[in-house]
Parts: C-alpha cells; structure tokens; sequence
C-alpha cells in the first residue's frame, strides 16, 4: 500500500488503523454470516412458501403444483436456475416472481392484481413462493441459457440498460458494479462484469436481509438499488426488471444455487 | 476493405437499434413515472448518453468534446466565496439520504439531500466507514493549499467532475442541482481549510 501511493507519488498511505479497522469489520459480518448460515430465518419463508403452494387456494380452490416454471407442470425442482427464460404460453421472458404470478392467475383464478398485493412487504404471498421455488434448485447450477431469439435480444438489452447512465447522480448499474473490490462504505459491492463476482452474489438470491428482517427476492433487490440511484421504480414483473435479471443470471451461469441465504 | 465497412455499418446499426429497443423497454416498464419523473430521471442528456454508450471509456474525440461542453456549466455561490464552513461541509459528507422516489420508500417531501461523499472516499481519518470508488482524499488540503486557484479547481471539480475527467463515476453535484453551490463550498472548506479533519 504504502510503496503503491509512493510509486503513483502520493505522500499519502492509508492509516493502518483503517485498513485493521476495516478489515475486522469485514470479518465480523462473515462470522456473523457463518453463525446464522445453520439458522437462516429464511428456512421459515421457504417452509411458508412450500404450504402456500401445496394448499388449495384462490377462486378456482386448487393449488399451485401444476405450474409449469419452465421444466414442465409440476416440476419445482431446478427450475429457479433456468430463469428467466421465454414462455410459449404467456409469449414474454418470465422470471421466478412473475412466473409464478401466472400460475396464480391461470391455475388458481386469481387477478394479477390480487396474485401481486404487496409483493415488495415482508412477508407477502410472493417473497415465500419464490423463496420456496429457489430453495427448490439447491445446489444446481444456474444456467441461464438466453438461446431462444427473444431471451438473446432481451439478455442484450438487460446489458444494454447495465451501463445506462441517467438521473440527477449519473448513476447507471455499472457505476457501483463494474469494478473488482469496491465498496460503498464498507458494503462490498458485487463486479456483475465478472463471472466469478456474479456467482457469488447471484447464488444467494433470494437473501434473507438482516437490515430489513425480511427475505429479499432478486426483483425487490433490484427495485431497491434503482430506487438507491434515485431513479423511478420499474413496475413489478417489467420487461427492465426481467431483462437486467436476465443479465445478472447470465453472468452467473455455471453458479451453484444456495438460495436463500444471508445478506447484510 | 468493402466487407470491412459492411461489418462496421452493421454493427454501428445494430447498436443503435439495441440502444432504440432498451429505450422503449425502459419506457414501458414505468407506465406511472411522471412527465417530470422522466425529463429528470429517466431521459439522459448528451454527456449520459455518450458515456453509456462508449461504457464510460470514451475515444479521445468524444471526451474532449464533454470536457469542453461541461466547462461552460459551471454557477458560483451568489457572495463569490468558493471557500464555506467546513463544519457544514463535514456534516454534508456523510449524509446518504435525500431524493428518493417511487412507492416503496421514498423520502419526505423536502427532505435535506447529502453530498454523502462518504461514500466512496476516504476523508477524515477518523471516519472509518468510508468507501473506496474513489480515491482517498485525506490531507487533500495539505497537498492543494487553499489559494484562490486550488479554491476554484476543487470547487468546479465537485460541481462538473466531467469537465476534468469525462465519464467518470462521480456525479454532477451542481451541474444537475443535486448541491447548491453554498453546499459546495462548504464541501470546499472540509477538503481545504487547515482546521478541517481532513487535513489534521
């Protein structure tokens, strides 16, 4: 450090007590991680989502264990880490959330509107479903194939909007997001231009989120980092929305799911 | 050389064709953004535009043509002192909230906005929670001094960083009206003033 800023001739180093600082800061939110690693309160909105979708509900009165999630009907498991991917049935690229508000609609007759009340809340209909269908891919490797023409031309529109600046901070993604060992504060910042960085942050979404006591999924993740950039939120289940997840889960084919898991 | 020009129209075309197609996407995922909303927060001006497109790396032409443009934008506080209070400055640094919309979580109405540079710089050495997207500023002002020019430079620096560097990550704190420019200075005066933590 020290022979870095005297080479690039800066009279200036970090003080020690920053780095050791920082440093131990660090490795206490990964203690803390290790320590709540055997006892996610996430496992509680896995179980809730796995009821919610064995139990006969909505106007139809029939659950939820016919949906097709992409791997055909009835079939849970593995499905999360092939989303988002094109639906012949609905014509559009469908992520976890939105997929799953489809079969709400289509099996069990709910309104869109209703399979949707309060998604972003803690501890709504949405946040346990998903949580449920990605625990479902423990341990699968995320692929993301983006081979259908509609998912390659929306993965390029997702990268497209990555590094699209706007806004009264010139934030785009890419801003925070871009470069290897950034931090805001000391909250260490995924590079999603990276494979490797990507499948770290990737794998553990949805996150069980101790700063919010709520499990996460990717869309309120996304919606809340656009919100932080001060820019208007995208709808719930938008195209933005769907195509950026699609870029995000590209970059992270390969990942081994452990959803949900643990986040600051 | 003729295939050569065919691939470059081509991929100069399908670019603007992707960039018309993720404006259009970007469009119908906020049905309920305001007229206001979009003017100010979705649509791009000129510098946000290029810098997306060339991924913030912009060719040697382009970033001339932003240093030039962003160096006609520069406004002063009223009393013409570049140099504020640097307490107020101080204060300014590490406030991160502020200009937040949308349903969810926004801020109250008139809510103070935050220089929260913080953030991404190291300042005083006392303040241990600081960000690393930008370079460490620590005894800035032992370096800089605090003359009328080294005044000037820091001032328009957080006004239009893209008038020195085109691209860069950091934001247009007065060109875009995020800061006034007495907030400005008072930022000034924490980087610069002898007294400021920041150089002690």
């Amino acid at each position: 450090m020290a022979v870095a800023a005297a080479l690039s001739g800066l009279a200036l180093a970090l003080p020690s007590s920053v780095t050791g600082q920082e440093r131990s800061a660090s490795e206490e939110i990964a203690r803390y991680r290790q320590m709540l690693e055997d006892d996610n309160p996430a496992e509680l909105t896995e179980l809730k989502g796995a009821e919610l979708w064995q139990t006969a509900r909505g106007p139809r009165n029939v659950s939820l264990e016919r949906c097709d999630l992409g791997q055909g009907p009835g079939v849970v498991e593995g499905a999360y880490a092939a989303l988002p991917r094109y639906f012949a049935d609905t014509d559009r690229i469908e992520d976890a959330e939105s997929r799953i508000v489809t079969c709400m609609v289509e099996l069990q007759g709910f309104s869109r509107q209703e399979a949707q009340e309060g998604w972003y809340r803690a501890g709504s209909d949405v946040e346990a479903l998903v949580t449920f269908v990605a625990g479902q891919s423990r341990g699968r490797r995320i692929e993301a194939a983006a081979t259908h023409p509609r998912e390659a031309e929306l993965l390029a529109i997702g990268e497209e909007l990555f590094f699209r600046r706007s806004g009264p901070l010139d934030f785009a993604c890419a801003t925070c997001h871009a470069q290897d060992d950034r931090r805001i504060r000391l909250q260490e910042l995924p590079n999603f231009t990276d494979a490797a960085s990507a499948r770290v942050s990737m794998t553990v979404w949805p996150a069980y989120r101790v700063s919010q006591s709520a499990v996460w999924t990717m869309e309120r993740r996304l919606v809340d980092c656009i919100r932080q950039m001060r820019h208007p939120e995208p709808e719930f289940a938008s195209e933005a929305v769907i195509a950026l997840e699609l870029y995000l889960q590209h970059q992270a084919n390969g990942g081994v799911m452990q959803a949900p898991g643990i986040k600051r | 050389m003729t295939r050569l020009l065919a691939a470059l129209v081509f991929t100069a075309l399908s670019g603007t064709v992707l960039a018309a197609d993720a404006e259009s996407v970007l469009r119908q995922s906020h049905p309920r953004a305001t007229p206001e909303e979009w003017r100010t927060r979705l649509e791009q001006d000129r510098v946000q535009a290029l810098c997306s497109r060339y991924r913030n790396r912009p060719p040697a032409g382009v970033a001339e043509e932003i240093a030039k443009s962003e160096s006609e934008s520069f406004r002063y506080p009223e009393s013409g002192r570049l140099m504020g209070d640097w307490r107020a400055g101080e204060k300014l640094a590490g406030i991160g909230t502020g200009g937040h919309i949308g349903r969810i979580q926004p801020d109250p109405p008139g809510r103070r906005k935050g220089g929260n540079c913080y953030a991404c710089h190291v300042l005083a050495p006392t303040e241990v929670s600081a960000g690393n997207l930008g370079p460490i500023l620590t005894g800035y002002g032992n370096r800089h001094g605090h003359s009328p020019e080294a005044q000037r430079y820091t001032y328009r620096k957080i006004f239009n960083p893209q008038a020195y560097f085109p691209c860069t990550s950091m934001p247009r704190f007065g060109h875009n009206g995020w800061l006034t420019p007495e907030e400005i200075a008072d930022a000034v005066a924490f980087l610069l003033d002898p007294e400021s933590p920041v150089n002690r």
